[in-house]
């Protein structure tokens, strides 16, 4: 680790003024992946701003309905609301299914959504990669892949984001909100993350300076019926191959409200609105998921160590959907 | 170093002015006090091993992958290093050597021993220190990925074998003394002592 001045924030206020002030100090809350990427020279801030001590630390139900989620709960407390079990189980899943209990423990909701790639190529100085040196290059897009983006990279990167979390929140159509130099405003969850482009430098549409405060469930009473379905190479404590976040309410026969949502395939938790307006209206049945299935992978480009994670998220998709139409459960 | 007894420990600092290079940091372990000067960028389990020399929190990966580093803060585990020891002023922390004493072993340490639930050793304390959280994370009702009812949790006489292993998970052990650790946390646990991990290897398998 380089040498970094500490300072505790006294308010998000406060927390902001600081970081737009001092434009190379970073906010640090748990510090599951920063300290990591720290000891890795991966950031090498001025100064940390340490946020983790601003309160935000409350899951609230809204007048609306809607849940309000602090910036600051720790994983874990998610993961074991009572309202977020019942309400939005493949969220407690999809938490529970992240990291280890040390790190969830530590870990939280505004840090989940800033974690960066695990991409050996971007953690390993000695590799090109654009995300970590703009214009640098791309060792993973020859490389060892198999991990990698099958849906939306670009020439420039190729990595995936790594957290099991956003992806149940953006099947969830949950909403960010950020305290900024101009005060507070909202993001929904699909605009929060980026697809790489040209600038894999910049994972979020976060401004510079700015502070997540909070994460918005939206009432949804499909959301009981979710799934969070994660494979992997081994069965605990390992980042998705392919995940998938999916529902479907069932009125009679027919299909309302499918949410679809993928990890461990893009920069960003991959939404599949296509999917999901295909699914509207139709009959809950094997082979309408398994079109489904087709729809969502259709402009999958496979690099060449990872074609496998195609047919992967097909099947995936397919069992989650079966699952959900049949009320839910584990997957 | 050790400086106080818990009584007369002075509040925490607010440190709303940036910090640079050393200062003066108070924690408290195993009800202890200690101060050290450090800089921020020092992680809470560099300040336990090179500067306390309580050695028992281990430093396996240093990535926190590996779990030998696991202690408790504020009752829950944590990979100290990850931590940085200056944002743990003012919270309680227990390291391995605050569990339990040579005189009076704590029950994990003890049923560690019993069934053979280490090789080498190295990875021992934080496997203790995360079974210790686990045992009262059931007791609070806390969940695991493959709890089958979110609604309906279990109990520690009912947790069954998988769950033990998926809420260790971030602990390795190279030796592959898994068999003896679930063991060991069945029996802490109140369940019916498991066969001996040799008698499992020996007989035929049930159809």
């Amino acid at each position: 680790m380089k040498q970094f001045s500490y300072v505790r924030a006294s308010s998000p206020e406060d927390a902001v003024q600081r970081a737009i002030a001092h434009q190379e100090s970073q906010f640090i809350a748990g510090g599951t992946n920063l300290v990591d990427r720290l000891k890795a020279f991966l950031d090498n801030p001025s100064e940390l701003i340490d946020v983790s001590r601003l309160g935000l630390k409350e899951i609230e139900t809204m007048p609306d309905g809607s849940i309000r989620i602090g910036a600051m709960v720790s994983n874990t407390a998610v993961a074991n609301h009572h309202q977020i079990r019942e309400h939005y189980p493949l969220l407690s899943r999809a938490i529970l299914s992240g990291a280890s209990q040390q790190i969830r423990n530590v870990a939280t909701v505004g840090g989940n959504l800033l974690q960066r790639t695990r991409c050996p190529y971007y953690y390993d100085t000695a590799f090109a990669c654009n995300k970590r040196q703009p214009e640098s290059g791309c060792a993973a897009r020859h490389g060892i892949n198999r991990m990698h983006a099958i849906l939306g990279a670009s020439e420039k990167c190729i990595a995936v984001h790594p957290s099991d979390m956003c992806v149940a929140l953006a099947a969830l159509d949950a909403v960010v909100e950020v305290q900024g130099a101009n005060g507070q405003r909202q993001i929904p969850f699909t605009e929060f993350h980026r697809l790489p482009g040209n600038t894999p430098q910049w994972d979020s549409n976060l401004e510079p300076g700015a502070l997540i405060t909070a994460v918005i469930l939206p009432p949804n009473p499909a959301a009981k019926t979710g799934i969070y379905l994660k494979l992997r190479d081994r069965t605990s404590y390992a980042f998705a191959l392919v995940s998938v976040a999916a529902m479907v309410a069932v009125e009679g026969d027919a299909i309302h409200h499918a949410r679809l949502a993928l990890g461990g395939v893009a920069h960003k938790p991959w939404r599949s609105l296509e999917t999901e307006s295909f699914l509207e209206g139709k009959t809950a049945a094997s082979e309408t998921f398994e079109q489904a299935a087709e729809i969502a992978l259709q402009q999958a480009q496979p690099l060449s160590h990872n074609h496998f994670k195609v047919s992967m998220a097909q099947r995936a998709i397919k069992r989650a959907f079966t699952i959900s139409a049949q009320g839910g459960s584990t997957a | 170093m050790l400086d106080s007894t818990l009584e007369d420990q002075s509040p925490t600092p607010a440190r709303n002015s940036p910090i640079q290079g050393e200062t003066e940091v108070t924690l408290t372990i195993n009800d202890e006090s200690y101060t050290v000067n450090i800089e921020p960028r020092v992680t809470l389990l560099d300040v336990l091993r090179e500067r306390l020399g309580l050695t028992g929190s281990k430093k396996g990966c240093d990535h926190g992958q590996c779990g030998a580093c696991t202690v408790l803060i504020d009752g829950e585990r944590v990979y100290s290093c990850l931590s940085l020891a200056i944002m743990q002023e003012g919270k309680t922390i227990v390291t391995i050597e605050g569990l339990g004493s040579e005189e009076e072993l704590h029950p994990l340490q003890a049923a560690f021993l019993e069934n053979d639930g280490l090789q080498c050793g190295y990875c021992t304390p934080g496997q203790i220190c995360a079974s210790a959280a686990l045992l009262e994370e059931v007791k609070q009702g806390s969940a695991s990925a493959i709890t089958p009812d979110l609604t309906s949790l279990p109990d520690l006489e009912t947790l069954s074998e998988a769950e033990i292993k998926e809420r260790l998970s971030g602990n390795l052990c190279r030796c592959g003394a898994y068999n003896g650790i679930v063991a060991a946390v069945q029996q802490v646990s109140g369940q019916a002592a498991p066969s001996p991990a040799a008698n499992i290897l020996v007989e035929e398998p049930e159809q």
